[in-house]
């Protein structure tokens, strides 16, 4: 018995293995853009983690006599106005963006579960109160809600992270309650009920499993558009505060007389921020076309 | 028809209502007791229990919360009151009637633009499928919404100031005496902000166009022989530009977030100017004043995209 059941789960997880492995195969394939966004995510990530050993200097070594010097071998992409290496300074950038990115995307994707699982299977009048009040909610723009946050709050990374996580994530709930809507009108969900399976298990095995395709693309969409307003958010100075590196404070105001005589300051952190949403979406679209059955062919392509 | 106006307009009613609840909740939660503002701002107050209770009774913070949001409420339904800004003690909402033409032209004018580029490019992308020049024409789009709006004004003020040594205009003379030079100014940021809300509207578009295309109808006006340029324009954009009418809706909260960080590069006195103003000098009516305009302003707005959307579209006007 035991040796069946040990059994059981070792074919599964072979076959998980093997249709992650087809998945990817599919994707460098039909998508090659989409499989060059995802190796940039990768590198994207990589340089995130191992920042410390891939910069050369530190983020907040300071060296006067070296300040404003063009990009060289020393320094690939210049120097700032007060000599800091501006590549060590885009390396830990990628650690700051990836630790905001990560964590608000998980966090608000979570949020986006439990409030669109809920208010889309259970329906009634608590979906009614809920779906109003995300309404008045994304009636407020994005950059606004976190700047006002951020001034009730104070700057600093957790509360970047707990607004966006939350701004997000309400908002999401809307896109995880139309895909629940769709999969609960399906025959295996009624079967389940009809045999008194419980609620928590039909959530469970049934719901959550089938709406994982639209969950993923929201995922990358989420990490995206949170890079993106990391990074407004430091340029207007109030992202995570000074002297941890930010790409967005990078080309904020404080440098900006001296963009003038060393463009390089303000030329690199865009390029880099361009690069990786630009690849974060690319993927996601990648994704969002291999995923769903609908997307397959040319006949019924959307985009 | 009228059904369906009166059921759009009675929805918005809840909606407001959550709205001025989120925007309550953040002013209870401001750091820092308004009492001790009032006392540390005036130095003829001593600080003592007495004078903070009849501080705390003026400003009817002795009242219970519900009672104390009815009053807000009504002060700013009855008569507009959204307080007084706490440096310069003028009325907020007078603050923001000043500053409004800015931000108004310049969200105006980039969704104008936005519109301009995204139509005639998200068409012919519909019409040449999966041809080299819709491949770029998404390429581009996609790029649009990558590059941040801040970096590229950035780079558009000190590219030229290097190689040439133009600067955008910047100097806000008054519309009435200048209307043309007015606009002028407004171009470069309205540009940039245009150019990323083209990205979305592009892909909408095509996506549109390409499922009226496909539609019996269009196959119908082909086969009587009607000339392609009147199947695409009479029978397929008109439909397909419905749902763009709403995405334009869906863009308002977008386009302020972007007149925020657009007004701080160009240095223009808009809203978005005194919303970082008023967090800089910590004036929280000022900011809260702003979220709770904006807000309803969203809301509003696309009530009415969604009652044009009951004119434009017959299927929605007749239904019931």
């Amino acid at each position: 018995m035991i040796n069946k059941i040990s059994l059981f789960f070792d074919e599964k997880k072979q076959f998980n293995e093997s249709r992650f492995i087809r998945f990817c195969i599919r994707l460098f394939k039909e998508k090659p853009l989409g499989a060059a966004g995802a190796v940039i995510c990768v590198l994207f990530m990589l340089t995130g983690i191992f920042a410390d050993f891939i910069a050369p200097y530190g983020f907040n070594d300071i060296n006067p006599p070296d300040r404003l010097q063009p990009p060289s071998w020393t320094y690939f992409f210049g120097t700032d106005q007060i000599g800091r290496d501006v590549f060590s300074r885009i390396v830990h950038g990628a650690r700051t963006s990836m630790i905001i990115g990560l964590s608000v995307a998980c966090i608000s994707i979570f949020i986006s579960i439990v409030l669109g699982v809920t208010s889309g299977y259970f329906g009634g009048k608590f979906d009614m109160l809920l779906q109003r009040i995300v309404d008045a909610w994304m009636s407020f723009p994005d950059l606004v809600v976190v700047i006002v946050a951020v001034s009730v709050l104070g700057p600093g990374l957790w509360q970047v992270i707990l607004v966006l996580s939350l701004l997000y994530g309400i908002a999401g709930s809307r896109i995880v309650r139309g895909a629940v809507l769709a999969v609960k009108e399906n025959d295996y969900v009624n079967a389940a009920e009809s045999i008194g399976v419980s609620t928590f298990r039909i959530l469970i095995r049934h719901i959550i499993p089938n709406i994982l395709a639209p969950v993923s693309v929201l995922f990358t969409t989420r990490l995206a558009a949170v890079i993106l307003v990391e990074a407004g958010l430091s340029f207007l100075g109030l992202g995570v505060p000074p002297p941890e590196p930010s790409w967005g404070s990078m080309l904020s105001f404080e440098g900006r007389s001296y963009m003038f005589q060393a463009p390089w300051l303000a030329i690199v952190p865009g390029i880099v921020i361009t690069i990786v949403v630009y690849n974060i979406n690319m993927f996601g679209d990648a994704i969002r076309d291999l995923l769903d059955p609908r997307m397959r062919g040319s006949g019924g392509q959307k985009m | 028809m009228q059904g369906y106006f009166l059921r759009r307009i009675l929805a918005v009613i809840p909606t407001l209502f959550f709205a001025s609840i989120i925007v309550f909740m953040v002013i209870r939660t401001i750091p820092g007791d308004a009492v001790d503002l009032i006392i540390k701002s005036s130095p003829f107050m001593e600080d003592s229990a007495e004078v903070r209770k009849q501080i705390e009774a003026d400003l009817g913070l002795d009242q219970p919360v519900h009672i104390q949001y009815v009053e807000w409420v009504s002060d700013i339904v009855l008569r507009g009151d959204l307080g007084n800004s706490i440096l310069r003690e003028t009325p907020v909402s007078e603050e923001i009637k000043q500053r409004l033409p800015v931000t108004f032209t310049m969200g105006t004018l980039a969704i104008i633009f936005a519109l301009i580029i995204a139509i005639p490019i998200g068409v012919y992308s519909a019409l040449n499928q999966d041809t080299i020049a819709d491949h770029v024409g998404r390429s581009f789009a996609i790029l649009g919404l990558a590059i941040p709006s801040f970096w590229l004004g950035t780079m558009v003020v000190i590219i030229p100031a290097i190689l040439w040594g133009w600067t955008p205009p910047t100097r806000l003379l008054p519309f009435t005496d200048a209307p043309f030079r007015y606009l002028v100014v407004f171009l470069t940021p309205a540009a940039i902000l245009g150019a990323s809300l083209a990205a979305v509207t592009m892909r909408m578009t095509r996506t549109m166009m390409l499922e009226v295309l496909r539609q019996d109808y269009i196959r119908t006006a082909r086969a009587k022989g009607l000339k392609e340029t009147l199947v695409v324009t009479r029978h397929a954009l008109r439909n397909a530009l419905i749902p763009v009418v709403t995405l334009v809706g869906l863009f308002l909260p977008y386009v302020i977030g972007g007149t925020v960080v657009l007004e701080r590069i160009f240095d223009l006195p808009g809203v978005g100017q005194l919303l970082l103003l008023g967090v800089m000098d910590r004036d929280y009516p000022v900011i809260t004043g702003i979220f709770l305009m904006i807000g309803i302003f969203v809301i509003i707005a696309n009530l009415l995209v969604d009652l044009s959307y009951g004119l434009l579209d017959p299927k929605v006007r007749n239904q019931n």
